[in-house]
């Protein structure tokens, strides 16, 4: 946060000297963007995470940036939100927005990240739209009007007082958006938008930016791996390369499709494990998180769990992984399963957990949770060895697993420093570490650039033809195309194949 | 989620009508008196008239008052127990000390219980930032990271499902326990910490504390009745003193 730091004179903020009318918002212009050899290295790295962008973005056009993980979108957006310190980095080049540093442009400039929740302020939705008219010394009189010009221009009804911790992801972010669009923007940036949200959330605040963005008054630079979702509202597709430079695609572009690993369909093996009319409430709830559930977990088969947000796809995994009892029902493991247990007949929820873990492998939605170790290498053999291989053993599957997912570069490596797709394939690879028959998987596929996806894809895919039974919760109606046998569809369940 | 740590609009309730730094102030008053006196009828004056005031609370319900005050009952009974069992004093005369300890910190701690229920976080923060001049960027700050606490909660049991998931439990070994409730604080502290990073970048991204004098949308209005309301305070005080020296039982603590 920048002490003392000299607003430029247009802005929004009213004259208030006697005898001036507070002036009425004035359309403000939509601003103009110029990198020029523009590059940033962070303090502490040798290499560049930006380098070589040369791109003008003129009033009111509307952008989409892409690139790979780790190609510096989001530097970049930060960069034009004036909010890269400094002193934090080397600067290579010239960047402007409205023909001064961006440091100078703040208040020209509305940013929306990805996390709705470290995004809001405020406990009421109109409150948290005033934050930002506030901060730029807007007179409280002309407060409210422009609230609720915001919230009409992204679709938000659901009213001022609204309690924004009950609201949904979807509804959350599209009020994010509308506290950065009220101080009336020339610049407005969304950085991955949608990437914590299911396809419905997503699609909300798609249109909420559309409607937003309609009368060009405001230039728009979006950051997203989700490419097709966003070419429809878009002027222009940029995409930034790894090793530097920002290229163009013409008018037109599409991306390439999706690489699809070759699938050997099995036929229905052995049953590895059951929910039978498995059910859970939270204590306390007076409603049931999941409503009873009869599904079967068969070896070489991968199972979809799809459905709309809160009808317990993530409880149903938590069931089957045996990390929570189910409040009615139960889950059972077939004896493929309890084979070698010390307590054959316990339910998965009540076995030890190197037990557990050598049987059924999960991999939750936050890959961060899951790692307890400061070293990629010692992360892969640190389940094994609980699970009671000796330490050569667990020496000899890690090495297979960091040269099999390409991650031998990184063994070193502190698995929190590593990039969202690295840690993605890494939560993945301790799952996979103790050979689990069974595996469990909650939105694997989420925020994933499409490089990761497909790599993602092909993994699972070798995991089916090694006879293992796959559980996916998703979202993600392509990762089920491409590897689901069976789909469960929760609300109203049905059987396919 | 628990009712004491989920940060939403406080419901409107007759004594939200009193701006918060009244409310505060009163605590005050009542806060220094009876921290100064040390006898049994003092803080039994001041506890009648903070009870009088739950109804305006909107704490009408035995149950709602329970789930608002349930530690503080169990700290003054235990501060009572302790007193009693282990007090130089024998007999009616322990008891009657314990009684003291118990009570007093019950109208110690119930103007806080008032305070919570009847007060909305963002007009506390409102009150403070216009009228005691607390700096924005703590009122503010403060109110965005205290959203953030319920999250903890969800986070903490995840953390701990994925460590079960990945072969980690401690059994019945109570220092492997430890290591793994210390390991679990260790991860929700380093989540915690990014999130909060986040937020300080998106409040920045929002313009605040960014030099520019910040305006008030809400604003906060000191009106005749919240004079009143610490005149109150004050008389219930001096009310209880009286009786108290009335009653011989005056007897300060710094005597």
């Amino acid at each position: 946060m920048k002490k003392g730091h000299v607003p430029s004179h247009d802005t929004l903020r009213a004259p208030r000297g006697p005898g001036t009318r507070p002036v009425q918002h004035v359309a403000v212009a939509p601003a103009t963007v110029r990198f020029a050899g523009w590059g940033f290295r962070h303090a502490s790295r040798r290499a560049w995470a930006v380098r070589d962008v040369d791109l003008a973005v003129l009033p009111g056009e509307r952008v989409l940036l892409t690139g790979a993980s780790g190609a510096g979108k989001s530097t970049l957006l930060r960069a034009l939100g004036g909010l890269l310190e400094p002193e934090s980095g080397d600067v290579a080049g010239e960047l402007t927005v409205d023909g001064a540093v961006p440091d100078r442009r703040r208040q020209r400039v509305g940013m929306v990240f990805q996390d709705p929740d470290s995004q809001l302020v405020m406990t009421r939705a109109g409150d948290d739209v005033a934050f930002g008219l506030e901060n730029t010394g807007t007179p409280p009189p002309l407060i409210w009007s422009a609230v609720d010009t915001a919230l009409d221009a992204v679709g938000f009804t659901l009213g001022r007082d609204r309690a924004t911790a009950a609201l949904s992801g979807g509804q959350k972010q599209r009020l994010v958006l509308a506290g950065a669009l009220a101080p009336r923007p020339g610049l407005l940036l969304l950085d991955e938008p949608t990437a914590q949200l299911d396809p419905e959330g997503a699609a909300l605040v798609r249109a909420a930016v559309v409607r937003a963005v309609a009368d060009r008054s405001t230039t728009l630079v979006v950051v997203d791996h989700d490419v097709e979702a966003w070419l429809p509202l878009v002027d222009r597709v940029v995409e930034l390369r790894p090793g530097g430079g920002a290229v163009e695609h013409p008018a037109g572009w599409r991306p390439a499709p999706l690489r699809l690993p070759q699938r050997h369909p099995h036929p229905p093996g052995e049953q590895l494990l059951a929910a039978v009319g498995a059910g859970y409430t939270h204590r306390g709830g007076d409603r049931p998180a999941l409503a009873p559930t009869d599904v079967a977990l068969r070896a070489g088969r991968t199972l979809a769990v799809t459905g709309p947000n809160g009808t317990g796809k993530s409880t149903l995994a938590l069931l089957l992984a045996g990390l929570r009892a189910p409040t009615v029902g139960q889950v059972v493991a077939g004896s493929a399963l309890t084979a070698g247990l010390r307590h054959p007949d316990r339910p998965p929820a009540r076995w030890r957990a190197g037990e557990l873990a050598r049987r059924i492998g999960t991999v939750f939605q936050q890959p961060e949770h899951q790692f307890l170790t400061g070293r990629v290498r010692d992360e892969l053999s640190l389940g094994p060895l609980r699970s009671g291989a000796g330490a050569a053993e667990a020496h000899a599957t890690a090495e297979a697993l960091l040269d099999r997912l390409g991650l031998t570069p990184l063994a070193d490596a502190n698995p929190f420093t590593l990039s969202g797709g690295q840690q993605r394939r890494l939560s993945v690879a301790t799952a996979l570490a103790t050979r689990p028959r069974v595996l469990v998987l909650d939105e694997p596929t989420f925020g994933q650039d499409r490089k990761t996806w497909a790599e993602l894809v092909a993994l699972l895919a070798e995991q089916q033809d090694d006879e293992r039974a796959l559980c996916l919760v998703t979202h993600d109606a392509a990762v089920v195309a491409a590897l689901a046998d069976d789909v469960l569809t929760l609300g109203r369940p049905v059987g396919v194949g | 989620m628990s009712a004491p740590l989920s940060l939403g609009p406080a419901r409107s309730v007759p004594l939200s009508a009193v701006n918060p730094v009244a409310q505060l102030t009163a605590v005050v008053v009542v806060t220094v008196v009876l921290l100064i006196c040390g006898d049994l009828v003092t803080p039994l004056v001041v506890l009648a008239a903070e009870l009088a005031l739950l109804p305006a609370a909107g704490l009408t319900r035995p149950a709602d008052v329970a789930r608002r005050t349930w530690p503080l009952l169990l700290s003054a009974l235990g501060i009572t127990w302790v007193n009693v069992a282990f007090g130089s004093l024998e007999g009616a005369a322990a008891w009657q000390s314990g009684a003291t300890w118990g009570v007093r910190v019950i109208a110690l701690a119930l103007p806080g219980v008032l305070l919570v229920a009847s007060t909305d976080p963002v007009r506390l923060a409102d009150a403070l930032t216009l009228h005691w001049r607390v700096s924005t960027r703590f009122g503010y700050g403060a109110l965005a990271a205290l959203r953030l606490v319920p999250l903890l909660a969800t986070e903490w049991e995840s953390i701990r499902l994925a460590r079960r998931a990945r072969g980690v439990d401690a059994g019945l070994d109570p220092v492997a326990g430890a290591r793994l409730l210390a390991g679990t604080a260790f991860t929700l502290l380093v989540g915690a910490l990014r999130r909060a990073t986040r937020l300080a970048t998106a409040m920045d991204a929002r313009g605040f504390d960014s030099g520019v004098a910040r305006t008030n949308a809400r604003g906060s209005v000191l009106r005749p009745r919240d004079g009143w309301f610490v005149a109150g305070a004050v008389a219930v005080c001096t009310v209880a003193v009286t009786a108290s020296v009335l009653t011989g039982a005056w007897h300060p603590v710094f005597s």
